[in-house]
């Protein structure tokens, strides 16, 4: 924990007994809502200027002119960065060395190959200074005819789509299946591109000293960040620190080194001085990822008894001309229902854009809306209630593999969502229900799943001979609350109360705590700060157990518990003795011991691991005028072991809205012809605000899972988007009697065709 | 950014006389002028801050009757004040329908009328644009023109104008009083914004240095306070402007429309009044009847721009419910989501 970062103390904070599961508040809360928390840009370095990038106004083509005249002679302007200048960089920005590694644009030439793409970076003394500059700029460009949107080219099959995933996967056969079936249903679904608006917009504060890098910047994966910035500059990780105490949302953006963050470090070695360089609102929507469109074409066939015969899912998507990264928005058809066949594929189209990468649920959100509508069109057809089809289809081993699942606990998510809905209540029927005003009023519901992954991680524990723990693992707070439940986590496996337990995170120089990714960050963390506790009490218990003047002499290592700072004799509670007399006694000030964590290969040989849950929505819906509301979500969630309810209802009410959002209103509006994004802006760019959310609730359904990890946590971060956007789209159509299969639905579908 | 003249006058003649040089733009909020500036739309050389001009900030009633509306007046405050939200409930309720708590706490008056159009072709300068670049020619005409103009529109340019507030203005026969070189004027706000026509750079109808004081609204318009309501459709609940809006306003006399007042948004690059619909209307029992022939009347020139004409039905639908809500009694208190389809029907009704 650095000096200024003052978490808070209060008594809810320092309970004595397990901190696991305590729904505490957020311990950085304080210091958000009076502005005391210090985010990336918050850092003024004496000396700092000012680095703006100047973004091309062409999806394709090259740079031919850049009036670096008039922007060098505009006071204040130090230096233009072109690629006739740009510092020398130890690795091609277009290199790949691996499949997590992604292609940047850090003015390696003058060819522009997205609209946004930065095309040089004035750096001054005032932000307005260099604001200007770039503005002066005023690029001329050789335009070549911009590729744009799902028909942009010639479609092709992708090596891979994810990271690393089978574009094409199948059991059983599907054609068979359908030819076989008593009731077929083959829908085509669109979602459009989503980009990232996090409330905090990507910065840096870069300073060089020699050749050691000190920065300020948000991430989502520290280390990560550490290696990149170390292979494109020449120098070892250890010469870069990096500071990211607090991120102002990330939702996938902030997972790797983006091109922007970078040209920020080449503008400090450029001029000398440190540097800081925020994206512009509008800057977002270029080099920092999205989440590209999808044209899906689902295909299911019911048997008489209404089990599936069949499930054809299969996705087109969009990618840059210039890297991979494919949406797997099909994939999602693996796990949730029972088939005999099916199949799921891929194909893409690469279009002149920036590389589309992580968002929220990437793929499961895409495929969970097109196969959650699939899945209630279906219903219909076979004259089910959407509950009652699902539940016949419930999937008892995990679809694609065979595999049993390590935990599911869907059927408890079904049961207490819907009663809490009230969903036997529903009309089979749609357009059957109005308000009292008249409203039509529509019921939906979809399945939510994310897959319970695990990464690599490590941590540090400290015990001190005044009787106080540290934890340290260079964890990243996004707003989840990581301060808060890795504390929680930290002071359990130190048997220490929070009061005692200083838990530091944050940073690039302590140990690496993986990615805050993947929905995986508490649990693999998590496991490496409980690894490090348990070793650093196995340190402690030598100690003891071996020193025949403690009342622990002779226990033996798993004889004892620690709890309340000190060791207990398993099973004799008079004998114990506290952390400081142990360590008093053997004269240390302090002993440490370091934890990790990853994926048991074992485990996930032999089982399916995914966290899940169910959505109920209610939409109301003006009759003549289609104007849509999402009035009341109710979702259930099983993800496993709860650290802190409060930040993981609050993870599940934030994926719940992106669905909403999904469903109803998030659009990227590109021009067809330039490819240029028409509403880059929070205005125009539609996410729900409180009107659109009038009532949210999220249900912790209880799950024990033996096998995902020893602490038994399954992630929460992404799984409210799944199912909630189906669960509303299926709702406008039980409210309407109308199929949307265009997200985000307007209120013009609903206009047509009455 | 660009460096540019700053002044800030102490009386609406220094104003006038700093504003009309060529080059030269009121400042009043900023919340539409300073967006465009870092945009780089707009690029004044000098900037006339009139937020601090005395006496512009004023609500008064004349002794005619009529309400004047200072120039810098603040969008919350007019729609907050307690006896102008009764009079002119309409008025009120397009206030608190447009952008956001924050924006409305500092947007003004005379900048809501002034506010440019929302067209994001107009916004991205490396699109061809008649409005911001005369002549470049019109990206919306053959690009994403979803959001555009229906009524009014030249092949020159199809963009709307985003205001409000002035859609039940120009129902309720409001006046611009304005200052310019040549002493003081006024118009019909109707006649404040222009069609585009061959020149659709030129905004509205006033000469540089025009300094709008006022906007004022006629004794007469305060007879429609138990009938008036403004209706708008938008893509989100709340925070996002009009695809469509209409103002309604009635005057019942024994179960007649003794007159009737209704005008859109959304639809046109101003706001647009039907008097053909007001005319329809006018000694009409009011009943869906009479709201559909009204819309069919307030629609009938309207061709798309683009791809939009869903917007043309979606109007007709939206003047008939607007219509009937207003028939139906301007609710005792401005509903909890103003102008929103969501907005309960239900509840008291306003007491005139
Ligand atoms: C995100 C966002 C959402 C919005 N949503 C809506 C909405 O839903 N509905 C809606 O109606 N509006 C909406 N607005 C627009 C908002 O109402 C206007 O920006 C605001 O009313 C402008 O007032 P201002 O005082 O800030 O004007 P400024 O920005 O200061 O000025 C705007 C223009 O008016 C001129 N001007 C100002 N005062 C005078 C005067 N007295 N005489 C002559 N010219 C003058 C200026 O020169 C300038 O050209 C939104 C704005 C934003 C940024
Ligand atoms: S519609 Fe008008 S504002 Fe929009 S691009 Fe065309 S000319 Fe410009």
């Amino acid at each position: 924990m650095s000096p200024e970062i003052r978490l808070s103390t209060t008594p809810a904070h320092a309970r004595h007994g397990s901190s696991i599961g305590q729904p505490l508040t957020r311990r950085d809360g304080a210091l958000k809502v009076t502005g005391g928390a210090r985010y990336a840009a918050d850092n003024h370095p004496e000396g700092m200027v000012h680095a703006v990038l100047a973004t091309s106004s062409i999806a394709r083509g090259r740079v031919t002119f850049l009036d670096l005249d008039a922007a060098k002679a505009h006071p204040g302007v130090l230096a233009v960065m072109t690629p006739a200048n740009r510092p020398p960089l130890a690795e091609d920005p277009d290199a790949k060395l691996h499949p997590f590694m992604f292609r940047l644009d850090l003015l390696q030439n003058d060819l522009v190959r997205y609209a946004g793409q930065p095309i040089a970076v004035v750096i001054a003394e005032t932000l307005e200074a260099a604001t200007e500059g770039a503005a002066l700029l005023a690029p001329r460009y050789e335009t070549l005819p911009a590729r744009v949107g799902l028909d942009g080219d010639t479609p092709f099959i992708p090596a891979a789509v994810g990271i690393g995933n089978p574009a094409e996967v199948r059991i059983g056969d599907v054609e068979a299946g359908l030819a076989g079936a008593a009731t077929r249903i083959e829908a085509v679904y669109e979602t459009p591109a989503q980009y990232h608006n996090a409330m905090e917009p990507h910065a840096i504060v870069a300073a060089w000293d020699g050749d050691a890098l000190s920065i300020d910047t948000p991430s989502q994966a520290l280390a990560m960040a550490q290696g990149r910035i170390a292979g494109l500059f020449g120098i070892a990780p250890d010469n870069i620190h990096i500071r990211s105490p607090f991120l102002g949302g990330g939702f996938g953006s902030k997972g790797f080194i983006t091109g922007p963050q970078a040209l920020g470090i080449l503008a400090a070695r450029m001029v000398g001085r440190p540097v800081k360089l925020v994206l512009r609102r509008e800057q977002m929507y270029g080099p920092v990822g999205h989440r590209a469109p999808t044209r899906q074409r689902l295909r299911l066939g019911v048997g008489r008894d209404g089990t599936l015969t069949a499930l054809g899912h299969h996705a087109k998507t969009t990618s840059s001309t210039y890297d991979d990264f494919f949406e797997p928005a099909a994939d999602v058809a693996h796990t949730l229902y029972a088939s005999p066949a099916i199949a799921t594929s891929h194909e893409a189209v690469r279009i002149d854009t920036g590389t589309p990468l992580f968002m929220r649920a990437p793929g499961e959100a895409t495929g969970s809306i097109a196969l959650e509508s699939a899945i209630d069109e279906t219903a219909w057809a076979c004259g089910m209630d959407p509950l009652a089809f699902r539940l016949k289809n419930y999937a008892e081993v995990e679809p694609i593999s065979g595999k049993p699942f390590s935990s599911k606990a869907l059927r408890e998510c079904y049961a207490q969502g819907a009663e809490r809905f009230g969903w036997s209540r529903r009309p089979f029927a749609p357009r059957q229900m109005r308000d009292e005003d008249g409203l039509l009023v529509g019921w939906g519901m979809g399945t939510a799943t994310f897959p319970a992954l695990m990464f690599q991680a490590e941590a540090r524990a400290v015990l001190k001979r005044d009787g106080t723990g540290v934890m340290e693992s260079g964890t990243h707070d996004m707003g989840q609350g990581a301060w808060t439940a890795f504390a929680q986590i930290a002071a359990d496996a130190l048997g220490l109360d929070m009061a005692r337990t200083e838990f530091r995170a944050g940073t690039s120089d302590l140990p690496d705590a993986g990615i805050a990714g993947g929905s995986a960050h508490t649990a693999t963390a998590g496991m490496a700060i409980h690894h490090a506790g348990a070793a650093v009490i196995a340190r402690l218990a030598d100690l003891a157990t071996g020193d025949a003047r403690s009342p622990l002499f002779g226990a033996g290592n798993a004889g004892v518990v620690a709890r309340d700072g000190r060791l207990f004799r398993r099973g004799d509670e008079s004998r114990s003795e506290s952390y400081g007399d142990i360590l008093a006694r053997a004269g240390l000030g302090e002993i440490d011991a370091r934890g990790t964590s990853a994926a048991d290969p074992d485990a996930q040989a032999s089982y399916a691991m995914h966290a899940h849950g169910a959505v109920f929505a209610e939409v109301k819906v003006d009759p003549d005028l289609g104007q849509i509301r999402a009035t009341r979500l109710v979702g259930a969630f099983a993800a496993g072991r709860v650290i802190n309810s409060r930040l993981v209802r609050s993870q599940y009410y934030g994926g719940m809205i992106w669905g909403v959002s999904f469903a109803l209103h998030e659009q990227a509006v590109a021009d067809p012809r330039s490819g240029r994004i028409l509403n880059a802006n929070l205005g125009e760019y539609h996410i729900p605000v409180n009107a659109d959310v009038p009532a949210l609730e999220a249900l912790i359904v209880e799950e024990h899972d033996p096998h995902v990890n020893a602490l038994g946590i399954k992630g929460v971060g992404e799984i409210g988007v799944t199912g909630t956007a189906g669960a509303v789209a299926n709702a406008v159509w039980h409210a309407t009697g109308r199929r949307c299969r265009r997200f985000p639905i307007r209120l013009d579908d609903l206009l047509t065709g009455r | 950014m660009n460096t540019f003249d700053y002044v800030r006058p102490a009386s609406v003649a220094d104003a006038i006389a700093a504003a009309t040089a060529p080059g030269a733009a009121y400042l009043a909020a900023g919340t539409n002028l300073l967006d465009l500036m870092k945009g780089d739309i707009a690029r004044p050389e000098r900037l006339v801050d009139i937020s601090r001009l005395p006496g512009l900030d004023r609500i008064e009633t004349l002794p005619d009757g009529a309400v004047r509306i200072g120039a810098l007046v603040r969008n919350a405050d007019l729609a907050h004040d307690a006896l102008f939200a009764k009079t002119y409930p309409a008025v009120a309720e397009a206030l608190l329908s447009g952008a956001s708590a924050q924006l409305r706490n500092a947007a003004t008056m005379g900048g809501n009328l002034m506010q440019r159009t929302r067209c994001g072709y107009f916004y991205d300068v490396a699109s061809a644009c008649n409005k911001r670049a005369p002549g470049s020619g019109c990206d919306a005409r053959a690009g994403e023109n979803r959001l555009h103009a229906v009524l009014g529109w030249s092949e020159a340019c199809i963009a709307t104008h985003p205001s409000d507030v002035c859609v039940p203005l120009a129902a309720l026969d409001a006046v611009v009083e304005i200052e310019g070189r040549d002493g003081r004027r006024e118009m019909p706000l109707e006649a404040l914004h222009r069609l585009p026509g061959d020149t659709p750079a030129q905004d509205t109808a006033l000469a540089p240095g025009d300094l709008i004081l006022a906007v004022r609204l006629p004794a007469e318009a305060a007879g429609f306070a138990a009938n008036a309501r403004y209706l708008k459709l938008r893509e989100r609940t709340s925070y996002a402007f009009a695809l469509v809006s209409a103002a309604a306003a009635l005057r019942l006399e024994g179960g007649v429309i003794a007159e009737a007042r209704l005008a859109l948004g959304g639809v046109a690059a101003k706001p647009w009044r039907s008097r053909a619909a007001e005319q329809a209307l006018a000694g009409r029992r009011p009943d869906d009847d009479a709201f559909r022939r009204a819309a069919q009347a307030a629609l009938a020139d309207a061709r798309p721009s683009g791809d939009n004409g869903f917007k043309i039905e979606l109007a007709r639908r939206l003047v008939a419910r607007a219509l009937a809500l207003a028939a139906a009694g301007t609710p005792e208190r401005l509903p909890a989501l103003p102008a929103s389809p969501f907005s309960s029907a239900a509840g008291a009704r306003h007491v005139a």
